[in-house]
């Protein structure tokens, strides 16, 4: 059984009310376990955590300490492409949305990426919209042979792909693939997915799987909070990484917390909200229960947020980030995929590192490792 | 003194770069420490025009550069490390470690192997990272490296020396000086490790993630330094009863 029907063999209200009668008890037994499991993940995100957040804080701050040091990475997102073939109710690149389609040519990612190593980074992440005719592997693979001789560290954030598609990827430089499945509620996913390859809910659950066969060397995973009930969600992001963790055991893990933002022609209504105290009890749960897996934050969160919360548990941090393709080398009236909170510079976001006492990390990988 | 292909060591507590908040902290507790023998990962190091703020300290520090091969999977990864830590920093000084384990970074014995041999070949002073395994230290040493680096327990766990019974082993049957590394969490067990007999520590998370990384590193720098000259004067043997000077020994000793 892969790790995808694993999880389509979980049932969401099962998992929801597991998690929803949670105690106080569970909630401290799971403090003081040594190792933690699933159902401690669940007791910390569950409502009857919440009192317990200022313990949960200092031990998951303690654990970051000590697999990451005082250390944070830093990485800039590059948008290659907003061409997207699929409509999906809560994102700006959606198709019927009415605005300037891009797709860089080489000559202009190469202009980008003189302007983000301009800024110091070393780790990028190359984005695109999900459009396999217009934006699939031919052009990732000439994309990532430029990019790579940029950087130490490439990751993507495209569209599901097949095993072999991410062996070459990876051979051809890329050391990380973020894939979130958005929500892990398939008929909520299926009213938010209204056309195109995105609607194949299942593609898009066993693409971790794929990676993993693929011997990607680092897997990202999220849910778009916010889409269905943000604790069941979470819940299950956690379930499928725990279980992609001992079946594909020589790949690293990422973890995002992206919280719904607002985008030009917004249709969805949000079936729930994450306040930031609980997305701080998230963050915490997640690094009490996977000391290991590298969490992430990005500029679709405040600066105040962020630096505030960095220092508890996060080990990776974007900065500066545009979300329209070119939009570092040249203002393009292509529209950006979301709008950011924290719109400081990545100097003045190192230097706020340096501040509370972490060392800005740009460069962490040899080329040559994972291919 | 401890001597490793052929140098000397003041000290015998190695440590490490990674994990500090700042270059100028990592300086001071390296001084703090004494070391002279300072591991730093090769995948960190600045390769572009700026000059590495981490290398630019070490530079300016009395100590041996240790480059490592941190976050090679394989042994063909490592030999790649290895190679370019030799052209980037001149030196073939190396401390080779391949961990394919993402959550616990245990490290390979079969690749460590194969990139061991290969690497003597090629002139490196290797000190493999590897499990506190007696057979494969015995294996390592045949392959030529320069000393063999056992660990005490999960790197960067601070558990202290679980594998205890192992390491004693392999103390006991080194052709090669013995340096006990990951694991070491507490200058108590730094200290345990001299006492057993190892030739040195290698010391970073506990240094590095310490509140007083500086204090810290002092403390260790004593611990190392009680526990050689412990191991020097012969510990006494362990009873389980008290045994004070008996009146029949006594008796014994008067007898003609």
């Amino acid at each position: 059984m892969t790790v995808a029907e694993e999880l389509s063999s979980t049932d969401w209200d099962d998992v929801r009310l597991a998690l929803y009668s949670k105690s106080a008890a569970d909630v401290m037994s799971a403090l003081q376990r040594p190792v933690r499991h699933w159902q401690d993940f669940l007791a910390l995100i569950s409502p009857a955590a919440e009192g317990f957040l200022p313990d949960m804080a200092v031990k998951a701050q303690a654990l970051t300490r000590q697999r990451f040091g005082h250390t944070v990475s830093l990485f800039v997102p590059l948008y290659l492409s907003n061409l997207c073939a699929n409509e999906c109710t809560y994102c700006g690149f959606t198709m019927s949305n009415k605005i300037k389609r891009t797709k860089l040519t080489m000559a202009e990612i190469s202009e980008e990426v003189y302007a983000i190593k301009k800024m110091g980074f070393d780790s990028v992440l190359l984005v695109t919209g999900e459009h396999e005719t217009k934006a699939g592997m031919d052009y990732f693979l000439q994309a990532v042979e430029l990019v790579k001789a940029h950087f130490s560290h490439v990751t993507m954030e495209v569209q599901p792909l097949s095993t072999d598609d991410y062996r070459a990827l990876a051979a051809a430089g890329t050391d990380s693939v973020l894939v979130y499945q958005e929500t892990y509620h398939r008929a909520h996913y299926a009213e938010y997915h209204l056309r195109g390859k995105k609607q194949d809910f299942d593609w898009r659950l066993a693409t971790p799987d794929r990676l993993g066969e693929a011997g990607m060397n680092k897997i990202g995973l999220g849910a778009l909070l916010g889409l269905s009930e943000w604790r069941t969600d979470s819940a299950f992001t956690a379930l499928h990484l725990s279980l992609l963790q001992q079946r594909y055991w020589k790949s690293r893990y990422s973890v995002a917390f992206p919280r719904i933002k607002p985008c030009a022609g917004d249709q969805a209504t949000q079936k729930s909200q994450v306040s930031d105290k609980q997305l701080v009890q998230l963050i915490c749960a997640y690094r009490l229960c996977f000391p290991e897996v590298e969490l992430s934050l990005s500029t679709r969160e405040s600066p105040a947020f962020r630096d505030n919360v960095v220092p508890l548990a996060i080990n990776q941090l974007s900065a500066a980030s545009q979300t329209q393709p070119g939009g570092y080398s040249a203002p393009t009236t292509a529209l950006e995929q979301f709008s950011t909170e924290d719109t400081r510079s990545a100097s003045a976001v190192a230097n706020s590192l340096t501040a509370r006492g972490l060392d800005p990390v740009w460069t962490d990988w040899l080329n040559a490792f994972g291919r | 003194m401890l001597t490793i292909a052929g140098t000397t060591f003041t000290s015998r507590l190695f440590t490490g770069t990674g994990k500090f908040s700042h270059p100028d902290i990592m300086k001071d507790a390296l001084v703090a420490s004494q070391t002279r023998l300072v591991t730093l990962a090769l995948k960190r190091l600045s390769k572009g025009d700026v000059p590495d703020p981490t290398l630019n300290v070490l530079r300016s520090l009395p100590v041996t550069l240790l480059p490592n091969t941190s976050g090679a999977a394989t042994a063909e990864e490592a030999i790649y490390a290895a190679r370019l830590a030799r052209e980037l920093l001149g030196t073939s000084w190396l401390k080779l470690e391949i961990h394919p384990d993402q959550r616990f970074l245990l490290p390979d014995p079969v690749e460590t192997l194969k990139a061991a041999e290969a690497l003597c070949d090629e002139g490196f002073n290797v000190l493999p990272y590897c499990h506190a395994d007696p057979v494969l230290c015995k294996r390592l040493e045949e392959a030529g490296c320069a000393a063999v680096m056992p660990l005490g327990a999960p790197i960067g766990s601070n558990k202290g020396l679980q594998t205890r019974d192992f390491l004693q082993i392999i103390i006991e049957q080194a052709g090669v000086p013995v340096v006990v590394d990951a694991g070491i969490g507490a200058p108590s067990h730094a200290c345990e490790a001299m006492e057993m007999g190892a030739d040195a520590v290698l010391v970073n998370t506990a240094i590095a993630a310490a509140t007083q990384p500086v204090a810290m590193a002092t403390a260790f720098a004593k611990a190392v330094e009680a526990g050689r000259e412990a191991w020097l004067a012969g510990a006494a043997p362990v009873n389980s009863r008290a045994s004070a000077t008996s009146p029949f020994t006594q008796f014994l000793a008067g007898l003609s």
